[in-house]
């Protein structure tokens, strides 16, 4: 093990230790890895996520950053040093996107200048034009609102960004720009990212790595390309079979467009 | 313009200040307390349920009630504070208003806080902690701002009850827009009554408007609109307290009177005669006869005029009824040894309580005297004023001729007449003094049993002004000066249906009638 990211024997229980949320997870995750956290809903993949930024406080086990627990510090400190791309956006409605991108250096106490500055940067970034600055995030679409999303979560120039279920609520071509757009950006700022998503497709294409979960458990843990060549876990090898077969089909029928046009 | 309307128009400055002032008072002080509780409330479930709970008790007790309640309580508290530090607290006035009327203000506020901040979407409340937000952060920056508007309905909706409410504290002796109100109910001065109600009504609505202003400034998130809202409170906070302001900075002899209008004309003669001297004075109309007394021993009032009989059976707790001399001399001891208060002397005439009857009734049914009653009483009705049912002398009467009658209803004094001249009663208990006696034709009934004590109407002052020369310079000529007629005049005067005359008015010409010196 080992890693900028580090989760040793996490349990977290929300019912008085009747049943594990999340069951002993180990997992390391080095520096500069994009990591997918996939698995059904109940999985226990969002807790593990949280169980990072302190959103979740584990009950047995240790997560450290940096070699760092992640308990040493005050857990708002700890929150202002990650990004954090929450379900379904999370702006607040009464602020504007410059407010809402700025909040994380605001309340680090940055200069006025300074987060000015640093907001135009980030719409800049997020390919949002400046003049989106001074709107109500009611006034931006979906799209947009996760774009301003992912500033916001960028601002203090975070070296781990955590995303739960980032682009769940767009539509397929947005969720596909979006999704390249974070990876992009991703390799660009040299960041340390965990994604969690139940979406197989979106995982093998964006990550380096995938953490299937079921039932608080890590069933596997693996690079895309390993677990699609097949998995000795029946509920992995299940899983990783919907992408694969859509994407044999899909060039299945390239194929036979190009004959019949060749 | 009329000239009922002209006298209330000149009282409105000094009732609007007042009764801006304790609504401003009483809603800043709910809004201070409602707040913090709604944060812990809405924190917690085990919090929330008891502190809605008690609030929504609160709001359950009659408005009339609660005022009233604070009165022995803070009774009960100045003895407390005087016994340890030698300061008492008022219990009359602002105090138990203010702190009635801020009860009253929490629950909307804290109901709609809770509401408003309980109602922020999860995902919006995970973000502010995502960004690393603490706690307090998080209530101000994002919870505080959303849950706004809901608070300041919850705000409008206590500014409304709250300005509504205050027109209730005149019985407990806060000067508010009510002091029409009371006024005008007991002298039948209908101006008055409305407009008290219309002043009450215009300053609650525009109360409303501003801090809807504010309120939709909130909702649309528009700085503009809260300032402009905002803005506009704190104008006519300023001019309704400007008034005030300029008031004397001297103590004020403090005049009390219970509520009917022999009280408010022999309040206003002393007033008028204190305010000769040169004396700022100010005025306790309306108060319940239990609470005046009282007011008069702890010194929220000065000087007020109370009756021998009433002050012997409810003050001392006296059954017997020794002969007036004899009465009044122990009254005069007993009060000064048990209360501090100065029975200064009798006026000159008795407002006993008697039981009357339309004349031509007494004459078909044969009925001159208490013992004649008690045989026709059985086919009566007893009309009587709000206390006299549940006071000693009703007792000592109804057991000392075994009187019991068909039925019993309570009327303020002035529909008390109403009723008997319209037969809605028989019987009235009635008034020695009053003037509508001898205008109606009444028969008051003969007490050969003796069973009623003498009523003697006596000056009487507060421990802390026992020794003030001056007071009792102003009012020493006014013992024994005032005969039972020209104080039945005087009383006509207030209350007859035409030409009625105002308290003031029927107070400058007992003056004059009577002859007093200056």
């Amino acid at each position: 093990m080992g890693g900028l990211i580090e989760l040793d024997g996490v349990c977290k229980s929300f019912d008085g230790g009747r049943s594990l949320a999340v069951d002993q997870v180990s997992l390391g995750v080095p520096e500069g890895a994009f990591v997918a956290l996939v698995g059904a809903s109940g999985s226990g993949k969002t807790t593990t996520l949280k169980t990072i930024n302190r959103l979740v406080e584990p009950d047995r086990g240790e997560v450290r950053i940096a070699g760092r627990p992640a308990a040493a510090e005050p857990a708002t400190a700890l929150r202002r040093r990650i990004g954090y791309v929450i379900q379904g956006v999370g702006l607040f409605p009464h602020l504007t996107v410059a407010e809402n991108i700025g909040i994380t250096p605001a309340l680090l106490g940055w200069p006025r200048d300074r987060i000015r500055a640093r907001v135009a940067e980030l719409l800049e970034l997020v390919a949002l034009p400046e003049a989106y600055a001074g709107r109500a995030p009611a006034a931006l679409s979906g799209g947009e609102r996760q774009r301003v999303g992912v500033a916001r979560a960028l601002a203090a120039g975070p070296q781990v960004l955590l995303m739960d279920e980032p682009f769940g609520a767009l539509d397929p071509l947005t969720r596909d720009a979006l999704g390249r757009a974070c990876r992009a950006l991703h390799d660009r700022l040299g960041l340390t990212t965990v994604m969690v998503t139940h979406d197989v497709q979106e995982a093998v294409l964006l990550a380096d790595r995938i953490v299937v979960m079921k039932a608080g458990r890590v069933l596997a843990d693996a690079p895309p390309r390993a677990l699609l060549a097949g998995a000795s876990d029946p509920d992995v090898a299940a899983l990783m079979d919907t992408p694969r077969r859509q994407a044999e089909r899909v060039r299945a029928l390239m194929d036979e467009g190009r004959a019949a046009g060749g | 313009m009329d000239e009922r309307l002209s006298a209330a128009l000149r009282l409105l400055p000094g009732y609007l200040g007042q009764h801006v002032i304790l609504s401003a008072a009483a809603l800043a002080l709910g809004a201070l307390i409602s707040l913090p509780l709604a944060v812990a409330a809405a924190r917690s479930p085990r919090v929330r349920w008891p502190v809605l709970a008690a609030a929504s008790l609160i709001q359950t007790i009659p408005g009339l009630a609660l005022l009233a309640l604070f009165y022995p309580l803070l009774l009960a508290v100045s003895g407390l504070t005087r016994a340890a530090f030698g300061v008492g607290v008022p219990a009359l006035g602002f105090l138990p208003t203010l702190l009635a009327l801020t009860l009253y203000s929490v629950l909307p506020i804290l109901r709609n806080a809770v509401a408003g901040l309980t109602g922020v979407d999860p995902a919006i409340l995970e973000a502010a902690d995502g960004v690393g937000m603490t706690r307090r952060q998080r209530l101000w920056r994002v919870e505080a701002p959303l849950a706004l508007p809901v608070v300041m309905a919850g705000v409008r909706t206590a500014a409304v009850w709250t300005i509504g409410a205050a027109t209730l504290s005149t019985p407990v002796g806060q000067t508010s827009l009510g002091n029409y109100i009371f006024a005008g109910l007991q002298t039948e001065n209908w101006v008055f009554v409305l407009f008290g109600c219309a002043a009450a009504a215009a300053l609650a609505m525009a109360t409303d408007q501003l801090l809807a202003l504010i309120e939709a400034g909130a909702a649309r998130r528009d700085r503009r609109r809260v300032l402009l809202g905002a803005a506009g409170l704190a104008l006519g906070l300023a001019a309704a307290l400007a008034p005030l302001a300029r008031s004397a900075p001297e103590r004020p002899y403090v005049v009390g009177a219970k509520n009917f209008s022999e009280q408010f004309i022999l309040a206003s003669l002393i007033g008028d005669r204190l305010r000769d001297r040169g004396h700022a004075v100010s005025r306790r109309d309306g108060l319940g006869s239990a609470v005046v007394f009282r007011a008069l021993a702890a010194g929220d009032i000065d000087v007020y005029v109370d009756y021998s009989g009433t002050l012997w059976t409810n003050v001392l707790g006296r059954k017997d009824t020794p002969p007036r001399e004899a009465m009044l001399r122990e009254l005069t001891g007993e009060l000064k040894r048990r209360y501090g208060v100065v029975l200064l002397g009798p006026l000159g005439f008795e407002n006993a309580y008697a039981l009357a009857m339309k004349g031509e009734e007494a004459r078909a049914l044969g009925v001159s005297s208490l013992s004649d009653l008690a045989a026709a009483a059985p086919r009566l009705t007893l009309g009587a004023d709000l206390e006299f049912l549940s006071r000693p002398e009703w007792a000592a009467i109804r057991d000392a001729y075994g009187l019991r009658f068909h039925a019993r209803t309570s009327f303020n004094p002035t529909f008390m007449y109403r009723a008997l001249m319209s037969g809605q009663a028989d019987v009235i208990s009635a008034f020695s003094s009053d003037g509508r006696i001898a205008a109606d034709g009444l028969t008051v009934l003969s007490d050969p049993k003796g069973a009623i004590p003498a009523y003697d109407a006596v000056v009487l002052l507060s421990p802390r002004r026992a020794h003030d020369a001056e007071l009792r310079r102003a009012l020493e000529p006014l013992i024994g000066r005032i005969p039972v007629g020209r104080m039945r005049e005087a009383n006509l005067m207030v209350d007859r249906d035409r030409d009625k005359a105002s308290p003031a008015e029927a107070a400058r010409w007992l003056s004059r009638a009577v002859g007093l010196p200056p």
